[in-house]
């Protein structure tokens, strides 16, 4: 039991990184129908930005915990700018051409920023200064670490904190309006440009705090960490129903778990004839089978022919 | 169409003929291993216009195509090589890849015929993955494909006692082994070309356009879309499987590693880039994409030595860097791709059009 | 810089040097011995093939350093091939790590006429490499590919100066059940590297009568094994085995540790690297790896090698160093003994090879695999690796018997 419960606290932290970066790609779908492919590079340059200024400032005789403060910060702000110019340079220009046209360029993009994150880097992997201290927490019998419980936290107020702009404030509103109908809601004094430029920042900033977590929990970072984090997250939100916010937290928190039950348990329900190297498969069997009876994800509403 | 026996055609036929059969012998100054180059971009033309069939004609976005190159490799791996003690001949094993792609495009059209845009997407990309994966891990309990090891010693293709591989004499030539697969892969590849033209020009090519248009339309005025669907993936997914059968060959070593995701990446962007639909683009975005980093590997250096009198930047990042950089600027100043066809290129144009005769 | 030449190499090198007028392609038919002042230069290319991009490409530049060193080497030394002084070139290309990339590369080498092929890193490369070699009939020496099929094809062009998969896993598995436990759990990367060393180390773990309780997997690109390491953690394994690369490695460390489990760790030589230190932090002391061959600093040449490649290049060595500057000192070698840099030449040569290198002695089986096959055991202590045990294969040589200095 204890190692059943240890399964479902390493699902929930993994999850939850998921879930925080599927609400990039969920909020950029739903307002303007568009894969941002290149999405996990921004989680990657954040959680490098983050150990770059951490560790420069650290090294200057800041306390750790200060310089990791600013680090966040630092990368938070280069991501919501590197956002803000993504949709600027790459997609605002394309609207209105052929769908798999933006996503070609996110393609692109992603290539990129890859590449440019490997010239300023370089090409090892990096460690990442341990933001918080090492406090290990034993519960019936299962071990998980403060990072752990940090990164649940943080994920579910970011996550708070989003639903409450989407559905409380005026730009919140001004959103869900452009995601309803951007030619009306622009009639309704909308500035669709400046709600979708918000939309990529937000998500970006979000992008940062996901790239910061999970450079503190595995402790390394690495120019090409973003892109299957991204495809994890990418499918995690459309298990849940891209578009949806709702969705995309459960769909990620869902997607950790399920990759952590599938890569314990599966080899004991099969006899040994599979095991945890189909890990990777499971998300994938999951999504094909929810999609196949809903074919809009868990939570997705009936688009009609938006998708 | 009519008048290709023209003689003006004729001659633009004839033109392109010599220029087919000259190009190895012409690249082949700079070395083999441009014309092996020729051959694999000739194999991505394979895949670009197989893929093409689903995404330009259907309009179905399919992340997952490498799959079906992968099962034509691994069916022409497993049937010619030590692994299984097969050696099955050219003409038995092609169509058997041919038709196990086949099927595996149906089995994947099957689930996702209700599905649209970006869930299909998703599931063909996790599709592709499942398969890698299987291919990956399928050495235990039971030795299937040998697992991550590969399977070695694969047969060249062979024709009667004349091998594909290695240097040989034909009709009193020289020719070497990429030489010789060149012609091979042209002749294929024209075949291929030609498939695809009457198809698209066909009752099933309009029903498929009809689909990407509106498919709700299309099924008002008759059209079984469930079966022009699958007929979409399992034609496309068929070339896939011959291209993949003729890389394993040439290769004479297949392993999983071959068919990550960023493969299935590189096919959708030659289609894409060149013009989704229009065989034409999409032969050349193939043949471009495949050349473009080969190229910028040899420019990259010289250029900087000559800007800088030193190498500031790995050649090979830059390469990549210029690479992503391409694939944006070419979709944002030409979002039809490089060469589209008329049609999709009136439909982005934003002068009203003129009606068409 | 000092050159050294063992006697052996400068006395075959000198009985060959009379025999050249009978070489047949020398590029300059200036035969050297009646005018020995006016010596010709011979350029000898030398490939050289890794990933220089995308993850392995630390170990990528880790080779090519090595091999260049080597080439440097050589060039200072002045040797002589055949009465004719020879300037070795290293022509280096970037396979990726991606087969068809490899195949590709290997036609560059073949097109730009090069003597010798030094590489590929990865067996997933070398493999489709190596049809196109042996076509050409060009030897190539992989200083790192340890898939065992490499060799196995059939393909006398073939050589590695690297224990394979086969002699390091049974190592691993013998000291394994040296260590007094009796349950051991199995990672592995699922890449041909990770797959074949794991295998190989459960066959011998099992025949030295250890119980594998689990076999769990991950794959190249993964972070997080905390799903596997709990299933692990159920089992109660003693010894958790790794087989698989550095950057998995590290992290896989922290988190056995992070869960409390207190199995031993040991795995093979894509993780007895400084990188896998700096992932695993304190996480990886006391913890077990090996290297194929014998440590740097028990052989004559080693101490040396070491402290000029720092010097040189100014990072420690990461791993396949040594064996990639061995195998360009194997082809050296084996130019000398032949009097040609001719493939077709000195070819037969290399599997005559008798060479005490960096990473130990090279001497090839009839497959082209090390005859010796020496592992060595490490520990890790403090961000360092400490010595444990040389195990298989020939016990390490005593320093080079007579060495004269040029």
């Amino acid at each position: 039991m204890d190692i059943f419960l240890q399964q479902i606290i390493n699902g929930l932290v993994q999850g939850s990184i998921y879930a925080l970066v599927a609400l990039g790609y969920t909020m950029v779908y739903g307002i303007m129908g568009l894969i941002n492919f290149a999405h996990g590079e921004v989680v990657m340059i954040g959680a490098l930005i983050s150990i770059t200024v951490t560790s420069t400032l650290a090294a200057a005789g800041m306390p750790l915990g200060l310089a990791g403060l600013f680090g966040l910060v630092a990368a938070m702000l280069t991501c919501m700018a590197l956002g803000w110019s993504l949709e600027r340079i790459a997609y605002r220009p394309l609207r209105g051409s052929p769908r798999l046209t933006p996503l070609i360029t996110a393609i692109g993009m992603s290539i990129v920023l890859q590449n440019l994150a490997m010239i300023f880097w370089g090409r090892n992997y990096m460690t990442f200064p341990p933001l918080l201290p090492k406090v290990n927490f034993e519960f019936a019998g299962t071990h998980f670490t403060l990072v752990q419980v940090v990164i649940v936290l943080l994920s579910a107020a970011l996550m708070a904190g989003l639903v409450f702009l989407v559905y409380r404030t005026k730009l919140g509103m001004a959103m869900r309006a452009t995601a309803q109908n951007p030619a009306v809601a622009s009639l309704m004094g909308v500035n669709i440009n400046r709600v979708i430029a918000s939309a990529f920042v937000i998500g970006s900033a979000l992008a940062a705090v996901a790239g910061v977590m999970v450079g503190s929990y595995y402790e390394i970072a690495h120019y090409q960490m973003g892109f299957m984090l991204g495809l994890k997250a990418f499918t995690a939100a459309v298990l849940g129903g891209i578009g949806n916010l709702a969705g995309a937290m459960a769909g990620g928190i869902l997607l950790g778990i399920i990759e952590a039950l599938g890569a314990g348990y599966i080899g004991d329900f099969t006899g040994g004839f599979l095991g945890s190297h189909y890990q990777d498969i499971f998300a994938f069997i999951v999504l094909i089978v929810v999609l196949m009876f809903k074919p809009s994800g868990l939570f997705g509403e009936k688009t009609g022919d938006r998708a | 169409m009519k008048n290709w026996l023209s003689p003006k055609s004729m001659t633009g036929i004839a033109l392109i003929a010599i220029a087919l059969i000259v190009l190895p012998h012409v690249v082949g100054m700079g070395g083999q291993a441009w014309v092996r180059i020729l051959n694999f971009a000739i194999l991505y033309v394979f895949l670009a216009l197989g893929l093409n069939i689903v995404v330009g004609f259907a309009g179905l976005l399919d992340l997952g195509y490498i799959a079906f190159y992968a099962v034509g490799a691994y069916c022409w791996a497993l049937l010619a090589s030590p692994h299984f003690g097969l050696h099955f001949p050219v003409w038995a094993i092609l169509p058997i890849g041919a038709l196990m792609a086949c099927v595996f495009g149906v089995l994947l059209g099957s689930p996702t015929l209700k599905l649209r845009g970006d869930y299909l997407a998703i599931v063909t990309l996790g599709f592709g993955e499942i398969i890698r994966i299987f291919l990956n891990n399928l050495n235990s309990p039971v030795n299937i494909t040998n697992g991550p090891q590969g399977i070695t010693l694969i047969d060249p293709v062979k024709i009667g006692d004349f091998s594909f591989a290695g240097t040989s004499q034909v009709f009193g030539m020289t020719m070497t082994g990429p030489e010789k697969y060149y012609y091979l892969l042209v002749a294929l590849a024209l075949l291929v070309i030609i498939i695809n033209v009457r198809l698209q020009h066909s009752r099933i090519g309009r029903a498929w356009q009809a689909i990407r248009e509106d498919e709700i339309a299309a099924k008002a005025v008759g059209i079984n879309t469930r079966n022009i669907k699958l007929l979409a993936f399992a034609m496309g997914a068929s070339f896939g499987g011959i291209a993949g059968g003729i890389f394993s060959a040439m290769q004479g070593f297949v392993s999983p590693e071959s068919f990550s995701l960023i493969e299935s990446i590189m096919v959708l962007a030659m289609v894409v880039l060149g013009g989704m639909g229009h065989i034409p683009g999409v032969i050349l975005g193939a043949v471009l994409l495949t050349f473009l980093p080969e190229v910028l590997r040899y420019a990259v250096t010289p250029v900087q030595m000559a800007l800088f009198g030193k190498i500031l930047v790995d050649p090979e990042s830059l390469r990549m860097l210029v690479f992503g950089l391409a694939l944006v600027l070419v979709m944002r100043f030409k979002p039809a791709g490089l060469w589209p066809s008329p049609e999709r290129s009136r439909e982005l144009s934003e002068k009203p059009v003129e009606a068409v005769k | 810089m000092q050159a050294k030449l063992s006697v052996v190499a400068l006395s075959v090198a000198a009985a060959f040097a009379l025999s050249a007028c009978g070489q047949k392609d020398a590029p300059a038919p200036v035969a050297a011995p009646a005018a020995p002042e006016a010596k010709p230069e011979i350029v000898v290319k030398l490939g050289h093939v890794a990933p220089m991009t995308g993850p392995q490409a630390h170990l990528g530049k880790d080779n090519e350093s090595g091999a260049l060193l080597a080439v440097e080497e050589l060039n200072a030394q002045g040797l002589e091939i055949g009465g004719a002084k020879v300037k070795f070139q290293l022509v280096s290309e970037d396979d990726q790590a991606d087969p068809k990339q490899g195949t590709i590369v290997a036609q560059k080498l073949i097109d730009a006429k090069v003597n010798g092929v030094v590489g590929h890193l990865n067996s997933g490369t070398t493999i489709p490499a190596s049809k196109l070699y042996f076509d050409a009939g060009l030897p190539q020496v992989s200083p790192s590919a340890t898939n065992p099929k490499y060799t196995q094809q059939g393909f006398k062009t073939a050589f590695r100066v690297m224990a394979n998969d086969i002699q390091q896993g049974k190592v691993l598995g013998e000291f394994a059940a040296k260590q007094g436990v009796k349950t051991v759990a199995i990672i592995d990367d699922r890449t041909a590297y990770g797959q074949g060393l794991a295998d190989e180390f459960r066959k011998a773990a099992e025949a030295a009568g250890l119980k594998v309780v689990a076999n769990e997997y991950t794959n190249d690109k993964a972070t997080d094994f905390k799903a596997i390491l709990t299933k692990i953690k159920s089992t109660k394994a003693e010894l958790v085995f790794y087989g698989g690369m550095d950057a998995q490695g590290g992290p896989l460390v922290k988190q056995m540790k992070d869960l409390g489990i207190k199995a031993k760790f040991l795995g093979g030589d894509g993780v007895c690297t400084p990188e896998f230190m700096k992932l695993g932090g304190p996480a990886a002391d006391g913890e077990y790896c090996s290297l194929p061959g014998v440590p740097l600093e028990q052989l004559a040449k080693g101490p040396e090698f070491k402290s000029k490649f720092e010097a040189k290049f100014g990072y420690q060595i990461q791993l396949y160093a040594p064996n990639a500057y061995d195998a360009v000192m194997v082809i050296a070698d084996s130019m000398k003994r032949a009097g040609s840099v001719e493939p077709a030449a000195y070819l037969p040569e290399i599997a005559k090879t008798k060479l005490e290198g960096v990473s130990g002695n090279i001497e090839f089986d009839q497959f082209g695999d090390l005859t010796s096959g020496a592992i060595t055991v490490y520990q890790y202590q403090g961000g360092a690796l400490n010595y444990v045990e040389t195990l298989g294969g020939a016990p390490a040589a005593p320093a080079a018997p007579v060495e004269e200095k040029k």
